[in-house]
């Protein structure tokens, strides 16, 4: 893991450990019996595995070719592997869950194991866990390759991954006993949010550094859109999480932001987090690994900079559409509503760009599951925009809101879109990083796949189903004027959609599984391909004195 | 002029219309800037190229 740092590298990475460790210590002395005392303990645990394995490693031999020859590929590995065990733990809660809405005994009547604490671990999971670790791997792989140049540092790309994994076990840990800000996507607390700033600038100047050392006067749209993700992730992030810790010795704290306004800024906050982390930075990946799958270049770039722009500019003021019916003014209702609607504009451009671009190679995605993986990715992406416009506007969002058709809306995007393109472009990825031919076997890709469409089909229809009997039993008055069922009536009919809901989940996580398998013996089991003589470097000219 | 409530929106309602007018155009414009399309292209080609080493100043 270390040996491409130098001894003076190394010294450096173990003094952050200890820094780290040192700070999760006084947070354990400040916390003591507090929640944030268990978290300094599980700081301390933390850093003490990455000291361990910096020291076991330590004498071993310097790096002795020239470093900047190279891709700097190791943190991207590492990364892999992170995101795919993320995504296990994720789905897997996400199906405990799912189980315990159909059968509430399988919170086995404990407090951590209860459906409010269970959720975020899922949300957590599979977005921040699985999303961001994939997130970052391929966007240290990318702009490698679009800038042609290597990593702008040695010890920041495993500051950046470990830290971020960090952020991720602390929100996890915590939820379990009982941690949380309550605000959707953003439920760790004041200490955990403050180290993900540290982590996220660090990520951002290292993505800017790297792309300042490119070789094409042009930065390739791929770069603009995790550029975008990282950046406005950070605002998001800041802005949202404003909080003050009721002491120091606490883990709890209260957010400054007053009422309606909290409620405003948060959904600023939750719908971004759909636009910049799980849209823009997956467009991100589909700009680069489905032409370079398909061996075609994007169908047409001026239409993937437009779209660019349209996405980042109106994302912006989408958010307010979570708010319909509330106490928000209604102008701002009705700015996030159109703006909702607009949004579709730029996201089918995105989309219609990727099917046009896989136009006239229609035989690889019916032989080649990987790239039928970032088709229906793209698919999905195009259809679940289109519900989300459509859910957005005022007299649809009284009949889906708060409903399963919600639930239904944010799986489309987030197994369909999110999810498939991740696989799609991992399966692009492995090999190439770790110089193989292929996968292990593409058969298994293939059952990945399907697992993967019909779990997320099987999902999706039956909080369609479950969403709109909800819906309209709620709003189903008697020929007197009252409701016609009661809340549990309408409980009570969701149970058969909650059953194949759970199902769907079982399926697309038995997928993740089965790919988790295919990864792993790629890695191990195939030899190395034989040096790729057609991989041309760009040949330096070696200037005298230089 | 006090800022209360009602002068931010009358600002966001009129202001926040024409720079999202104005950035609209500079988009396009650059996006159709003709000399720009030579540099499209070649990014648009250049992720293909095989090639596994970063290039050296």
């Amino acid at each position: 893991m270390i040996g491409q740092l130098t001894s003076s590298e190394r010294q450096n990475a173990a003094v952050i450990a200890v820094v780290v460790a040192i700070a999760g210590m006084v947070m354990a002395a400040l916390g003591r019996s507090d929640a944030l005392g268990v978290h300094g303990v599980i700081v301390m645990l933390f850093a003490g595995g990455v000291l361990y394995i910096l020291m076991s490693t330590f004498y071993e031999p310097e790096p002795t070719e020239d470093r900047e020859a190279s891709y700097y590929d190791d943190p991207i590995k590492v990364g892999i592997a992170l995101s795919m065990a993320w995504a296990v733990f994720g789905m897997f809660m996400g199906v405990w869950v799912a189980a315990q809405l159909a059968w509430p005994d399988l919170a086995f009547d404990a407090g951590w194991s209860s459906f409010g604490r269970l959720r975020p671990t899922h949300t957590t999971g599979v977005i921040f866990g699985f999303g961001g670790n994939a997130l970052i791997a391929t966007s240290f792989h990318v702009v490698q390759r679009t800038s042609r140049a290597r990593l702008a540092g040695q010890i920041s790309p495993w500051f950046v991954l470990l830290g971020y994994n960090l952020f991720c076990v602390l929100a996890v840990s915590g939820y379990l006993i009982g941690v949380t800000q309550s605000k959707e996507y953003a439920e760790a607390e004041w200490y955990a949010d403050l180290w993900l700033v540290v982590v996220w600038v660090t990520y951002f100047i290292l993505y800017i550094r790297t792309i300042a050392r490119r070789k094409e006067p042009h930065i390739y749209v791929a770069n603009w859109y995790f550029m975008a993700f990282i950046l406005v992730v950070a605002i998001l992030h800041i802005v949202n999480n404003l909080a003050l810790p009721v002491s120091w010795g606490h883990a709890k704290s209260y957010t400054i932001w007053p009422g309606v306004q909290d409620a405003m800024v948060q959904w600023w906050y939750g719908h971004n987090a759909v636009a910049f982390f799980l849209t823009a930075g997956f467009l991100g990946m589909l700009y680069y690994y489905l032409p370079v799958r398909a061996q075609r270049p994007i169908f047409s770039y001026r239409l993937s900079i437009l779209s660019f722009w349209g996405i980042t500019f109106f994302y912006m003021w989408a958010g307010s559409h979570h708010l319909h019916y509330t106490a928000l003014p209604h102008w701002v209702q009705t700015l996030g509503m159109t703006f909702s609607v607009m949004l579709l504009v730029p996201s089918w451009a995105s989309a219609g760009n990727a099917l046009l671009t896989l136009n006239g190679a229609w035989h690889r995605v019916r032989d080649d599951a990987t790239l039928r993986f970032m088709m229906a990715a793209a698919v999905f992406y195009g259809l679940s925009t289109f519900e989300g416009s459509f859910m957005a506007i005022r007299p649809v969002n009284s009949l889906s809101h708060y409903t399963d058709w919600t639930v239904g809306h944010v799986h489309a995007g987030a197994l369909g879109w999110v999810a498939l393109i991740t696989f799609g472009s991992l399966y692009t990825l492995v090999p190439s990083l770790w110089k193989r031919e292929r996968m292990y076997s593409a058969a298994l890709v293939e059952v990945h796949f399907w697992l993967a469409i019909a779990g997320t089909l099987i999902y999706v229809f039956a909080m369609w189903n479950s969403g709109i009997i909800q819906g309209l039993m709620w709003r189903t008055y008697t020929e007197e004027g009252a409701l016609a069922y009661s809340f549990v009536d309408s409980l009570v009919a969701m149970y058969p959609y909650y059953i194949a809901r759970a199902f769907g989940g079982l399926l697309f996580l038995i997928g993740a599984v089965v790919g988790c398998y295919n990864i792993w013996m790629t890695v191990r089991a195939l030899p190395a391909a034989v040096a790729a003589g057609a991989d041309v470097p760009v040949t330096p000219v070696a200037i005298p004195g230089e | 002029m006090d800022i209360d409530h009602n002068a931010v929106v009358a600002f966001s309602k009129s202001w926040g219309l024409f720079y999202l007018i104005a950035l609209a155009l500079g988009v396009l414009v650059y996006t159709f800037w003709p000399s720009n399309k030579k540099r499209f292209d070649r990014a648009k080609k250049s992720i293909l190229d095989r090639d596994d080493k970063p290039w050296r100043k």
